[in-house]
């Protein structure tokens, strides 16, 4: 009997002080409030906020990987932060000034290295995903955009203008010694690449150029043959054309062979063949667009747009080739992500201080949250995939 | 889209007659979020540097206000710098370049 109330009592005294019910993090994510340097926690089952982090210094442009049991986000600061979160608890576990001036990371397939792309002073660091210690240093003597992860602990990633003014795609492998990456440097590989992505399976890293026309790509199952320069006619038509925002590549929206590109600088989605890397089509659309964003499913892509367009947002059947639905959120829709398997769409309102959560099938508003200027928008699920 | 074209000659010639004239104060608030904001894409929200070079008041210094002017409203050819007068007059692009160099107000 005294020995069943110790037990008991004992029992009782080590359960948590807040007997919060166990919680998974596969639905949750995490929205960019870019003006307060704080993030949402959000649910995306149920379209709630769970809390605010606070305290991260300058988001704007601010990007995020996740660990690959899904609990941790690694937040890529404009300020050079990087800062661990932990999203069972809502913490800043660990938070290091890392560089003056980042522009976007990337986690190791493995899952235990973080790299980060600078812009001040130019090049690329690497963290233990645990502690975020110091693993290793890469000074580019640029800036470095682009950075992907791909197979064996390779990292790709491209140096904006070299001190010729040229372009450059370098690989850093980490797979053998993690504190002494394994640099394969591709000189020339056209002028000012300014974003790159790669694709769902690690294999095709390629990088846009705004200094001229055409892609550069890199096979990193034979990175020994070397950058291919494709499209010829992908790019700027005009050169004095402003572009107000750069396009995005990192999620690169592929279908089957089909890939869907942003136009720079143009009103239009360009439709690549992968298998041929050829240009096969166009869509036109509503602006230039920034993000082009495919439904996991394949069936619809999602397209917001570059100041002065950015009020709309368009679905694109992808059978059809065409618009089919023009939506006005509202000034601003600075990012989209899709849930796991594609039901539901949220997007980020920055001046109207909300994230609109659409059903994509019917493509009506469901919820509507309450957020401070929101930006980027990023779920767990991206643990899983490479370049995300 | 003629108009939007034809509006920065308006200004233009208007801002000539008008020389320092500052725009009115909720235009100055409009065009704070929007240097902020927009801007601030390439520049980073706190101005200090992205894509485009910081845009501190340090980092402006000693730079001629002119050449700083016409670059924010023609754009800075053969870099990603675009133009941006089909959406700024000639007095926003003044006041912004000295708000720039005497340190943007938050
Ligand atoms: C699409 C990206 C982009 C946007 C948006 C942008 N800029 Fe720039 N800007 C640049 C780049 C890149 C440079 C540097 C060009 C070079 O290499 O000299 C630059 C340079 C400048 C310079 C010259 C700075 C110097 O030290 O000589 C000024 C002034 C400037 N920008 C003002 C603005 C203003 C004002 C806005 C908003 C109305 C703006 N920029 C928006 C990319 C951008």
């Amino acid at each position: 009997m005294k020995i069943t109330a110790l037990l008991a009592a004992l029992v009782l005294y080590s359960l948590p002080a807040t007997a919060e019910p166990l919680m998974a993090t596969g639905d949750l994510g995490l929205i960019v409030e870019r003006a307060t340097g704080s993030l949402l926690e959000v649910n995306t089952t149920h379209a709630r906020i769970l809390r605010r982090i606070e305290g991260l210094g300058d988001l704007s442009h601010a990007s995020m990987v996740f660990s690959r049991d899904e609990r941790y986000a690694f937040v890529f600061g404009r300020d050079g932060g990087l800062s661990k979160i932990d999203m069972l608890t809502g913490l800043i576990v660990k938070r290091v000034m890392q560089s003056g001036n980042a522009i976007g990371g990337a986690i190791s397939q493995d899952g235990t290295i973080i790299a980060v792309a600078n812009y001040t002073p130019g090049g690329v660091k690497f963290f233990d995903t645990d502690t975020l210690e110091l693993l290793a240093e890469i000074p580019t003597g640029s800036k470095v955009v682009g950075i992907e992860d791909s197979t064996d602990n390779r990292f790709a990633f491209s140096l904006w203008e070299n001190k010729q003014g040229e372009g450059e795609i370098w690989v850093a492998d980490l797979s053998i010694d993690r504190k002494n990456p394994k640099i394969t440097q591709f000189p020339n590989i056209g002028k000012q690449p300014y974003d790159a992505l790669i694709s769902p399976d690690g294999r095709w890293y390629v990088a846009g150029l705004f200094g001229e026309k055409g892609i550069a790509v890199l096979d990193m199952w034979h990175p020994e043959r070397g950058v291919k320069r494709a499209l010829p006619d992908y790019g700027r038509s005009d050169p004095t054309l402003p572009v107000y925002k750069m396009p995005h590549l990192e999620t690169w929206a592929m279908v089957g062979n089909l890939a869907f590109i942003p136009g720079v600088g143009r009103h239009e989605v360009v439709i690549v063949d992968v298998s041929t890397w050829q240009q096969v089509g166009v869509i036109p659309v509503a602006g230039q667009p920034v993000f082009v964003i495919a439904r996991p499913d394949g069936r619809q892509l999602w397209v917001n747009f570059a100041f002065p367009d950015y009020a709309k947002v368009q679905v694109i059947d992808v059978e059809a080739r065409q618009v089919i639905n023009t939506l006005q959120p509202g000034k601003a829709v600075l990012h989209m992500e899709f849930s796991p398997r594609g039901e539901q769409v949220w997007l980020s309102v920055r001046d109207g201080n909300r994230v609109e959560v659409y059903d994509t099938r019917t493509q009506k508003k469901r919820a509507e949250l309450p957020a401070l200027a929101p930006s980027g928008i990023f779920f767990t699920p991206r643990a899983h995939r490479f370049g995300l | 889209m003629k108009i939007a074209i034809k509006l920065p000659f308006a200004l233009l010639f208007l801002s000539a007659t008008l020389a320092s004239a500052d725009p009115s104060p909720a235009r100055i608030k409009e065009l704070t979020h929007f240097v902020r904001q927009e801007c601030g894409f390439c520049h980073g929200l706190h101005l200090t540097g992205g894509l485009g070079s910081p845009l501190t008041a340090p980092a402006l210094h000693g730079k001629d206000a002119e050449t700083l002017i016409a670059a924010t409203l023609h754009g800075i050819p053969g870099t990603a710098m675009p133009g941006w007068a089909p959406f700024l007059s000639n007095a926003d692009a003044h006041w912004i370049i000295h708000a720039l160099k005497t340190g943007f107000p938050k």
